[in-house]
């Protein structure tokens, strides 16, 4: 049997590799793409919390998770493509006009 | 013994490659090694008994978002982004934060107590299969939160069509 420990120190690595490469990365793209690593971190903990705990509720939030998560790469790409045809560019350090 | 192992494989291959799909230069090797990475997060899921959510884990985020992701990607002429600096010169700074944080999150970890569990074991799962009692749990007791689901995936799709329209007529 593997300790429930074991899957949430994973959760917790992955979710802290998205949110280096979030903090560190300046492709918008890359960006994104780090925040759904850090999603998929959580939907992790919530699998295995609902396997250990003999409970559904936590598939039931990994579902309405992943809904979220579709709707938002939806959004965000659709913001992605605007703002890159405006800008030319996908590197956010090129993007400072709502700097004061 | 088997167990153990099968975990460490995927527990392995799943922090190699985000730290891959983090890394990487080239956005579209970053979306590929992605979609190796939500293969194995489903294979874990399996491994927790949850066929459906593995199922909908490998149909819509390797199925339909990465192939979003590689559509934006392949429509972005990125040519001149891959000479400039990928990251940022502060990294040392983020690298502390995320190693407090982790350590800090590990550490918590020693003062979990499990709390009662529920009617859902492995085999009142497996007399009724997995897709049905989750199925009978959202078409019952979260229909609401069901139906609002299907509200944010209408904006989605809507707000998605008038972000990326070039000129909305006036």
């Amino acid at each position: 049997m593997v300790p429930l420990h074991w899957y949430l120190t994973l959760s917790a690595a992955v979710f802290m590799i998205g949110m280096f490469g979030f903090l560190t990365r300046r492709n918008i793209i890359i960006m994104f793409m780090s925040v759904e690593l850090m999603l998929n971190a959580v939907n992790i903990s919530l699998v295995s919390f609902s396997h250990y705990l003999q409970d559904m509720r936590g598939h039931i939030l990994v579902f309405f998770v992943i809904t979220v998560a579709a709707a938002e790469a939806a959004i965000g790409l659709a913001i992605i493509i605007s703002l890159f045809r405006n800008k030319q560019t996908a590197h956010v350090d090129e993007m400072n006009e709502m700097k004061g | 013994m088997l167990q153990q192992l099968f975990f460490g494989y995927y527990a392995f291959m799943i922090i190699i490659l985000s730290l891959l799909v983090v890394t990487r230069g080239n956005p579209v090797h970053s979306v590929m090694w992605m979609l190796l990475l939500f293969f194995h997060i489903a294979g874990l899921y399996l491994f927790l008994n949850a066929e459906f959510i593995a199922a909908i884990q490998v149909i819509v985020y390797a199925g339909a978002i990465l192939v979003l992701f590689l559509f934006v990607v392949l429509l972005l002429n990125l040519r001149e982004e891959l000479s400039l600096r990928q990251i940022a010169g502060s990294w040392p700074a983020a690298f502390f934060i995320v190693a407090a944080l982790f350590i800090t999150v590990t550490a918590a970890l020693g003062a979990y107590v499990q709390g009662p569990v529920g009617s859902y074991s492995i085999e009142a799962i497996r007399s009724e299969t997995h897709t049905k009692a989750l199925g009978r749990l959202l078409y019952t007791e979260y229909l609401f939160p069901f139906e609002i689901a299907s509200l944010i995936l209408l904006v989605a799709v809507v707000g998605a069509v008038v972000l990326a329209k070039r000129k909305l007529r006036s």
